[in-house]
């Protein structure tokens, strides 16, 4: 039952994605450029989902425990230190290279252009060259 | 400045419908929907967490496969890069996410909503290295 609660939630993040246009990595990238024309559409987008998910998060917390499982839990980090700053520089600058960020990429890995799966296989390369190198130990 | 190609509704509903999703895997799993997080848990293997974020991956290709057959009037797609710049890119978001411990959805948008000063802070960072990266490629050397 959490597997198929995880996959209707995926489906509807990606139908989301899909109904604001930020698969479209042309979508994104109109956002980014601010010294061409632009595009805000991003900012509302932003908006509507931090509007909706504050108010839900918030409720949410009314309760004891999650309705599928045993407990919340929040990102234990609380400290901004140069790892945070940097690696958030680095994802920033590969963002606006491209105009993917991984959900949007992982949406339209279905719409079948090859570079798409190119990109996600080089973001699991990057994920993998941080595990192996820079994971500080726990 | 001029402003071209807005589309302030779809914007907003799908931007309510990703919050909307963000909340459902809240609510029944006390998960939060940052996807390169769940992309990390994946890469790293194992533990009772795989089957979860497998299947949310899932939702969100079938999401992208099922427009592509059943309503292509929600596929928009241009991908004005090569190969060499979507492998670079790649690589950047894939290190640079789990470096920082999060994309647009962990950060910007949880995140943000949660008010967490390290969400808040990385948001403001990739929003201004992505609009310098557009700047240097579409301005400088494009």
């Amino acid at each position: 039952m959490r597997t198929l609660a995880a996959f209707a939630c995926g489906l509807l993040f990606g139908i989301g994605l899909l109904v604001s246009q930020m698969s479209n990595p042309a979508k994104v990238i109109g956002f980014l450029d601010l010294a061409g024309e632009w595009d805000p559409s991003l900012a509302l987008v932003m908006a509507g989902a931090v509007g909706v998910f504050a108010l839900l998060y918030r409720l949410a917390l009314r309760r004891q425990t999650p309705l599928m499982d045993a407990r919340f839990l929040v990102p234990e980090k609380t400290r901004v230190d140069a790892r945070l700053v940097g690696g958030a520089a680095i994802f920033g600058i590969g963002w606006g290279l491209a105009g993917f960020c991984p959900g949007p990429a992982i949406v339209s890995s279905g719409f079948g252009d090859p570079r798409v799966w190119i990109f996600v296989a080089a973001v699991a390369a990057g994920i993998l060259v941080f595990e192996r190198g820079l994971r500080r130990p726990a | 400045m001029t402003i071209v190609n807005f589309t302030p509704v779809s914007a907003l509903i799908g931007g309510a419908l990703i919050g909307l999703a963000a909340a459902g895997l809240w609510w029944l799993l006390g998960r939060i929907a940052g996807v390169s997080n769940i992309l990390g848990g994946i890469v790293r293997g194992g533990g009772e967490d795989s089957a979860w974020r497998w299947a949310f991956l899932g939702g969100l290709l079938a999401a992208g496969a099922g427009a592509r057959l059943l309503a292509p009037e929600l596929v928009h797609f241009q991908l004005d890069a090569g190969y060499a710049q979507v492998i670079l890119a790649g690589a950047l978001v894939g290190l640079g996410t789990q470096l920082g411990s999060g994309c647009t959805s962990g950060h910007g948008v949880c995140g943000v909503s949660r008010l967490s000063a390290r969400s808040l802070i990385a948001t403001a960072v990739f929003m201004a290295t992505g609009i310098a990266a557009v700047f240097v490629t579409r301005h400088l050397l494009g």
